[in-house]
This record gives C-alpha cells, sequence and structure tokens, in this order.
C-alpha cells in the first residue's frame, strides 16, 4: 500500500502556507524516491493547527500541524509516514481534544477526504438522506424536515420546514432553490469550511429542498470574496451531473434537478435574502419589502425556498437518520447542533460544531482558550457585524436564539470575535455605523442616514462634545433605525452600538485631556 | 502603461461575452463580471450594448454596476491587494497592519501605486477570521499576517 498524505486544500490552511508544506512534501518525498499519494482534503476546523497534514498509517490517522516547511525535512526523518514522533505530532485527529469534545453532524465528513471524490463521500454516509428523500412524498419530506427542529443557520432562525411548505403548496410552473452563501459576516466561516470541505453535503441538501418542493433549478449565490468556494462548488457540481445526483433523474428517480454557481460582486447587503434575489435577477442588490414572501413571489417572480448553506448542509443527516435523532441534540427551541467559528483575539481558533446550549464563556474560555495575546478577554462579539458586544458578565448566557434575544443580542450565523482588554468600544461601535453607512442599500432612510448620523454623533461622543446629550441622541437613533428599517442592515446595526454603549460606558466618556500647553 | 483598447474593439469584445451568456437566467452580473476579467474594468462603451440585448435601459445598466463594489471604472495595478478591516481582523490588529501596508506602498485605500503594479483595498472578511489578520493578493489567500509577511506581500507585489 503506498502511503497517503492528507494536506489541506481549504483556503484558511492555504492562508497559513500549506501550498508551501505540499510543495515541500512533493518535492521531499521526490528527493527521497518515495511513492506516497498527495490527497488536498478540506479542513477540520482547527485552525490554531493549520496547516494540519494527516497520513494514513496501519493504525488509522496520525495527524501532525501546525505544519511548516521547514519542519518537512524532519518529518521524514522521523519516519511521520507511519506515524513517527515528531514535536508536531498530534496523534490521532479525531482524539485532538478541540476535535474529540464537538458533536459533527453537519461538519460529520468535512475535512476527512478530497472533497470532489463522491466515493468518499458515500463511504461516509453520504447520499444516504437523498435516496430516502426521492423514495418519499414531498409533503412527508416537508414534514421531517419540520419535526427536526431545524431552523435558518444563516442568523434569522425562522423554521426551514415552514419555508418549504410554502413552497410546496405554492403552484406554480416553475420553483427555485437559492442557496445563499453570501456569507459576509465578519467571524463567519462555516459555509466557506463545507463548500470547500464538503461540496456534495450542500449539493445533496438542495436537491432534496428541490424533491420536496417541486422545485428544479438551485442557484448558489457565493460571494467573489470566496474564489476557493466557488471553484470547488463548480467542479463538485460537475461530478455530480455525472454521476446522475443532479440532472433529469435525480439518483434515478423521475424528479429533475439541476444546479448553478452564481458570484456575487462583493455587496454585504446581498446577505439579505430579498437583496439576494434581486442580484440574482441581475438587479442593483436593493432590499424587497415583505410579503410578498420569497416562498410565495421570490425568483424572478417564482416561489422560491432560500436557505443559508449550513441549513441546507444540515438536511441530509436529517432525512438520513431522521428527524427525532436531529432534534434531540439542543436545548428549549434551539434544536440540533450548531457550527460556532470562534475567531478574533483568540488562541484556539476555529470551527467548533456542539449542540445548541454551551454557555458562552465555555466557547471562549475552555474552548477557545481565551485571547491569542494572552491578555484578558474584554468583549465577544457574537453574530458578525450585527451582532452585539458581550461583556464577561454575560458569560453564563447559553447558545440558543432565545437566550441570546433575551439578553439583547443575537447568534446570527454564530460566529464568535473575541477581544482583549486592548479594544475600544467607542471605535467598535463607531465603525459598526461606518460599516452600516459602507454597506447600506439605500432603500430605506433609517439604515441608509442614520448610519452616517451615527457616525458622526459617536465622532462627537469621542471628542467629548455634549457626551450626555450625544449618547441620549444615538440611543433614539438606535431605536428608530431598529424599528424603522427594511431588513436587518439597518435594523441590527443598534445591537453592536447599543451594547457597546450599554456594557462598556467607560469607553463612551471623554479621554482625559492633556495638560494645555503653553 | 497598457493601451486602452478602441471602442470598436471594446464593443466587439463585449458582444461576444453577451452572446456567450446571454441565455442565462439573469444574465447581467455574470456578463459584467466577464467584462471586469477580459478589460480589468466595466469600460462606459460596453453598457449600451449590454442594455441594448438585455432590454432593459442604459440607465439600468449603469445603476447596476455603481451598485456593486467589484465593478471597477478604470483598470486596477497589476496585482490588487485587498486587506481585511472586518472585526475579527480588528481584533488582532488589522488597523496596524492597514497603517503598515499604506506606509510601505506610499498610497491609501483604493489608490494605485505610480508605478500601476499595486492597488490597495479594505475588504469586509475573507473568511480567515480564525487566521487573523489577513488579506488577498490577486487571489492567494495570506493570514496571521506580521510585518515579516507585510513585507514580503509587499515585495511580491512590486515585481
Amino acid at each position: 500500500m503506498i502511503p497517503r498524505i492528507y494536506i489541506p486544500g481549504d483556503s484558511g490552511a492555504l492562508a497559513l502556507g500549506a501550498e508551501k508544506v505540499a510543495k515541500a512534501i512533493a518535492s521531499e518525498l521526490a528527493e527521497r524516491g518515495i511513492e506516497a499519494k498527495i490527497v488536498r482534503n478540506g479542513s477540520r476546523g482547527a485552525y490554531f493547527l493549520e496547516p494540519m497534514v494527516e497520513v494514513a498509517t496501519a493504525k488509522g490517522r496520525v495527524a501532525y500541524g501546525p505544519v511548516k516547511p521547514s519542519d518537512v525535512k524532519s518529518l521524514f526523518d522521523s519516519g511521520f509516514l507511519t506515524g513517527g514522533h515528531h514535536k508536531r505530532w498530534l496523534g490521532a485527529p479525531d482524539k485532538i481534544p478541540f476535535l474529540a469534545k464537538q458533536t459533527r453532524l453537519t461538519f460529520a465528513r468535512c475535512g476527512i477526504n478530497d472533497p470532489l471524490s463522491l466515493d468518499a463521500y458515500k463511504s461516509l454516509g453520504g447520499l444516504k438522506g437523498l435516496q430516502n428523500a426521492v423514495a418519499m412524498a414531498p409533503a412527508d419530506i416537508v414534514k421531517q424536515v419540520t419535526e427536526s427542529g431545524l431552523r435558518g443557520r444563516g442568523g434569522a432562525g425562522f423554521p426551514t420546514g415552514i419555508k418549504w411548505k410554502t413552497v410546496l403548496d405554492t403552484t406554480s410552473d416553475r420553483k427555485y432553490i437559492v442557496c445563499n452563501a453570501d456569507e459576509g459576516d465578519s467571524a463567519t466561516f462555516a459555509d466557506r469550511m463545507i463548500m470547500e470541505g464538503d461540496p456534495f453535503v450542500l449539493i445533496e441538501g438542495m436537491a432534496i429542498a428541490g424533491v420536496a418542493t417541486g422545485a428544479t433549478k438551485g442557484f448558489v449565490y457565493i460571494r467573489s470574496e470566496y474564489p476557493h468556494a466557488v471553484a470547488m462548488m463548480n467542479k463538485a457540481i460537475e461530478v455530480a451531473r455525472k454521476a446522475g445526483v443532479l440532472g433529469v433523474n435525480v439518483l434515478g428517480s423521475p424528479n429533475a434537478f439541476d444546479m448553478e454557481i452564481r458570484v456575487g460582486a462583493g455587496a454585504y447587503v446581498c446577505g439579505e435574502e430579498t437583496s439576494l434575489l434581486n442580484s440574482l435577477e441581475g438587479k442593483r442588490g436593493v432590499v424587497r419589502a415583505k410579503p410578498p414572501l420569497p416562498a410565495i413571489q421570490g425568483l424572478f417572480g417564482k416561489p422560491t425556498v432560500i436557505n443559508n448553506v449550513i441549513s441546507l448542509a444540515s438536511v441530509p443527516i436529517i432525512m438520513d437518520k431522521g428527524a427525532a435523532f436531529y432534534k434531540d441534540f439542543g436545548m428549549g427551541r434551539s434544536r440540533g447542533t450548531i457550527p460556532i467559528q470562534i475567531a478574533g483575539n483568540v488562541k484556539f481558533g476555529g470551527l467548533f460544531e456542539a449542540a445548541f446550549g454551551m454557555t458562552l464563556g465555555e466557547i471562549v474560555d475552555d474552548i477557545g482558550g481565551g485571547t491569542a495575546t494572552g491578555r484578558p478577554v474584554k468583549a465577544v462579539q457574537v453574530g458578525g457585524p450585527l451582532g452585539a458586544y458581550f461583556p464577561r458578565s454575560l458569560f453564563s448566557t447559553p447558545f440558543d436564539y432565545e437566550a441570546f434575544a433575551a439578553k439583547d443580542g443575537l447568534i446570527g450565523h454564530a460566529g464568535i470575535t473575541v477581544f482583549d482588554d486592548t479594544a475600544d468600544m467607542l471605535k467598535q461601535a463607531r465603525f459598526a455605523m461606518e460599516f452600516c453607512a459602507i454597506e447600506s442599500c439605500g432603500k430605506c432612510t433609517p439604515c441608509r442616514i442614520g448610519s452616517t448620523r451615527g457616525v458622526e454623533t459617536i465622532d462627537r461622543i469621542a471628542g467629548g462634545i455634549e457626551p450626555e446629550k450625544n449618547i441620549a441622541l444615538v440611543t433614539d437613533l438606535c431605536n428608530t433605525m431598529k424599528f424603522g428599517s427594511l431588513c436587518a442592515l439597518g435594523g441590527f446595526t443598534p445591537y453592536p452600538v447599543m451594547s457597546a454603549l450599554n456594557h462598556f460606558r467607560d469607553d463612551f466618556k471623554p479621554a482625559p485631556v492633556a495638560e494645555a500647553a503653553e | 502603461m497598457t493601451m486602452q483598447p478602441a471602442s470598436t474593439e471594446i464593443a466587439s469584445r463585449t458582444a461576444a461575452i453577451i452572446r456567450e451568456l446571454k441565455g442565462l437566467e439573469g444574465p447581467l452580473l455574470p456578463i459584467l463580471h466577464e467584462i471586469q476579467v477580459e478589460f480589468g474594468h466595466v469600460p462606459q462603451a460596453s453598457l449600451p450594448a449590454i442594455a441594448e440585448a438585455l432590454n432593459i435601459s442604459n440607465a439600468e445598466v449603469h445603476g447596476v454596476v455603481t451598485f456593486y463594489h467589484d465593478y471597477r471604472s478604470h483598470p486596477a495595478g497589476k496585482h490588487v491587494l485587498k486587506v481585511c478591516q472586518a472585526e475579527a481582523c480588528q481584533s488582532m490588529g488589522s488597523d496596524a497592519v492597514a497603517a503598515k501596508l499604506k506606509q510601505l506602498l506610499g498610497i491609501g485605500f483604493h489608490e494605485t501605486t505610480r508605478d500601476g503594479l499595486v492597488t490597495l483595498e479594505p475588504v469586509y472578511c475573507l473568511g480567515l477570521c480564525a487566521c487573523a489578520p489577513s488579506a488577498m493578493l490577486d487571489g492567494e489567500v495570506i493570514g496571521r499576517l506580521d510585518d515579516e509577511k507585510i513585507e514580503e506581500i509587499v515585495a511580491e507585489a512590486r515585481s
């Protein structure tokens, strides 16, 4: 058996030098005259260990990381092809504590094999969900997804099954499945990881959605900042078409379903579903008023399921193992698992899939290991640029849609950015307004004008100009934006601003004036 | 300096792109992407042909082109360096990274070095948030930027 070496091709790993490591390993193999197969897998998501190289040995996989090109020679000298000991030795990858503590349902396969090998996908349970689905009545598929308790993982948390039922129940000559892969929120990379590491699970999920609702065409709208994900999804669709997973007879059934990748053009607001639909139609990415719901009049005016990548990628396991299996994980009305993305100034950053219910403190301190800089954690922003900043005093909040809402926050797409005590929360609040101003689609006034006035008012607070009066003004402005905006961009920008104001008021006090120069 | 293609040439190359992509559902963004790949920007001269082919007004095409951050009205430098300025990178000092890049290149955001080699742009998230601060040079992603890596990037971009 020739040795197999796994070197991630995931962009996170590439950003940390995986390509140089791959080249060094290939040239070392050539130099030593060793025959081995290099597989470019996705990432398992432990980015603090990337580039993490694995070798398949008689006793199973052995991981090494983080590997630098300069480590390669000594890895060979240590006999890493048979799992030999080395300072980068990590042992069996699934025993690495960060990975062993997870409950991987949606990400069960991500990062293990070549993302484009359909055989590898099937060997780890892939396509079973779709096989079950094509043998079922559409209403039964929708019922199973509804009963699983799956809620939209893009951030809104709307029950996926209900969306699907509306589309199923709406008669039309044409229906669409649209996957929202416009993952623009800072601290989030779950969609990217799935598309780069296990693209077939998304394709399978979309095909199930098509079979369930009678839609025959799917679009994945991927942001242009993700060129690797775009390339991987395009290749995976080709493979799926050739294998009959997509096409006029999905897995040999009478159901037709095909899909296409579309690339965004750098507009954050297109992550909002109606704006995304406009963008797909070739229009300005301006938000639409609801109703009509996209499920009734969506893409090109036709009934459309629009779901986030992770929502769709969670469907195959629900259709494979059943609604009860999935629903069994989680707490309250938040069922199943959620891929938490631990990012920013954190020691052990990466993707951590777990059942709902862990506390924020467990995630940040125990799993994340505190800050990368070693300084105390000052704040964590949960849910991307539109999410609230949480102080340590709220670390007992369990990761659950309702629990976060009760603390004036949101879990959003489950990204967490950790900040150490050097963070200036006034600056963060100002940035939230500035970002909203840059990215506003311009349709509604609270967002378009409010964000710019917000920046100006916060600047006045920073300058010590009538701080109390201006804080009251920002508060009032946030209230207007929250209740008067058409979509979550203007409507949720108040979350980071108000949480910074409420929890870190000291940062909004005028800076001590330096002694006046003569 | 590269020569700007003549408007007749723009028209014929635009027409070929339109012919290829017109059959897609919602073809405007794919056409504009392809035009930008072809010319390095979206030339004004190509807009009327698109409007005509898709049966929409010039104003609508203009509206779409100007809505999206990605579409350029002028060609960028030979290399485009995008440096992430979103929250996860902020928490790891992306302000200082941007300041250092600006100083080394002698330009600000949305500007191109005088030799036409590097355009510097902010980007709001590359999905490399657990490897912050990050950047993208042309299509290549770079994480955990430090002074050494920043200098390497600048040297590479200038070559």
